[in-house]
């Protein structure tokens, strides 16, 4: 099927509501894993659903999380209470005798510092977000490395062309586990609505296979990144294309190319 | 952080992971069960044991069954379902409550979401009434294409559609 005719039919939608059968649910993985155009627009509409709901939550109170940790017998990743300082439960006491004076004043103290709460809870979370994250960027950087060194990796050399010859870049590319990672520390920052697609070639006939879009490139400083597979490849190459890439390279925006 | 980076830590059960996914789904889940649950505490407990749930049952989950957000959004809206029924509720049509999830705004909590909203409020009101029917019935409700079709009184062959660009209308606001 015509690829924007699957897109604009709604389905998608749906597929990330859960509300297709499990075949339908195995149709659409598997366009998905084929076009990189429909997965992006499955994750755009994921994004979307997903703030749309997390915007319309109740306050949720730390409490749950570690509720849920207990009952799961989790350990090492206590969540920290967050306790009203003397200060703020003196203003609790003042606040209740001023109750008997007016209720109203009282109401007004209690959602402020439910409030405060509320933002220690957001900027705390925010921090073990950060954590996380970073664990997760150093697994990433030994795994890039362990590939990089491994005896059957080849290093192969990307060389600028004409839109751009000073570009270069590097494929590291493992024959044996096919494993591929890309350094494009060489190549220069996409325009905005641009994005650096990486191809594997065979070469007789000129076959191109995408095995990637660099999505992340701006936020990741290393410019090293893991890309899908490649059975038998005998060249790489990387083009910009229109967000969301593309089916086939656009040649005139060939950055770099080079051979194994 | 995205679902492929953060799958292979959670099918490790890395406990770290438990974190992140709490951090990044809690509360979408919570507002979809604080729609179809409206008792505070009880939307509370069925938050907790959707989390028991995910992280027990994560084993059986694979990424040819869908995207492992819908996974859980499923889990959470089973859940919310099972405690209404537990509660005497066999219809669910019936007994769910009428109102859409705009009224999630509505309760004393008002004060507190100033934190983390981004002007999506102000923009759902701008919403088509249809399209938050529509996004209310699908999505937050779990209603099929044929119940929600009965509901709103459309044709069943335009509920895909409609909410198709319903979900178009938020994307350009939220440029995603």
């Amino acid at each position: 099927m015509e690829n924007t005719t699957y897109i604009e039919s709604g389905t998608l939608e749906l597929y990330v509501y859960g509300l297709l059968s499990e075949e339908e649910n195995l149709e659409v993985s598997r366009m998905a894993k084929l076009h990189p155009e429909i997965n992006a627009e499955i994750l755009s509409i994921e994004k979307s659903i997903i703030n749309l709901s997390t915007s319309f939550s109740p306050f949720l109170s730390s409490e749950n999380f570690r509720k849920i940790k207990e009952k799961l017998e989790l350990k090492h990743a206590k969540v920290v209470e967050m306790h009203p300082s003397n200060r703020s439960r003196y203003w609790g006491w003042a606040a209740a005798v001023l109750l008997l004076i007016a209720a109203g004043y009282q109401f007004n103290e209690l959602q402020q510092s439910r409030s405060q709460i509320a933002t220690t809870d957001s900027e705390k979370n925010k921090l073990q977000e950060a954590l996380v994250a970073s664990e997760i960027k150093g697994k990433q950087t030994q795994d890039a490395l362990a590939v990089i060194r491994d005896k059957n990796t080849t290093v192969v050399p990307l060389g600028g062309q004409a839109v751009s010859p000073d570009s270069y870049a590097k494929v590291f590319y493992n024959k044996s586990t096919e494993v591929v990672y890309v350094d494009v520390k060489g190549l220069p920052e996409p325009p905005e609505g641009k994005v650096y697609q990486v191809w594997a070639l065979k070469l007789n006939p000129l076959t191109p296979t995408s095995i990637g879009l660099l999505d992340s490139f701006k936020s990741d400083s290393q410019r090293i990144f893991a890309v899908s597979k490649a059975s038998g490849a005998e060249g790489f190459g990387i083009t910009l294309e229109p967000a969301g890439g593309s089916k086939s390279p656009t040649m005139e925006q060939l950055y770099a190319l080079g051979k194994v | 952080m995205t679902q492929e980076e953060l799958l292979p830590l959670i099918l490790a059960k890395d406990q770290r992971a438990f974190t992140y996914v709490y951090d990044m789904y809690s509360k979408s889940l919570f507002a979809v069960i604080s729609n179809l649950v409206s008792d505070r505490e009880e939307a509370e407990d069925v938050l907790q044991e959707t989390f028991v749930k995910i992280w027990k049952n994560i084993d059986s989950y694979n990424e040819s069954k869908g995207r492992f957000y819908t996974w859980i959004v499923n889990i959470a809206r089973n859940s919310s379902i099972d405690k209404l029924r537990s509660k005497g509720f066999n219809n669910r049509q019936k007994n769910l409550s009428s109102d859409n999830f705009v009224h999630l705004l509505d309760d004393s909590n008002k004060l507190i979401h100033k934190i983390d909203t981004i002007g999506i409020k102000e923009f759902v009101k701008k919403l088509k009434p249809k399209c938050i029917q529509i996004i209310d019935l699908l999505f937050f409700k779990g209603y099929t294409q044929q119940e929600a079709s009965e509901e709103l009184q459309i044709p069943l062959g335009t509920v895909k559609t409609q909410n198709r660009n319903c979900i178009n209308d938020l994307r350009n606001f939220l440029q995603v």
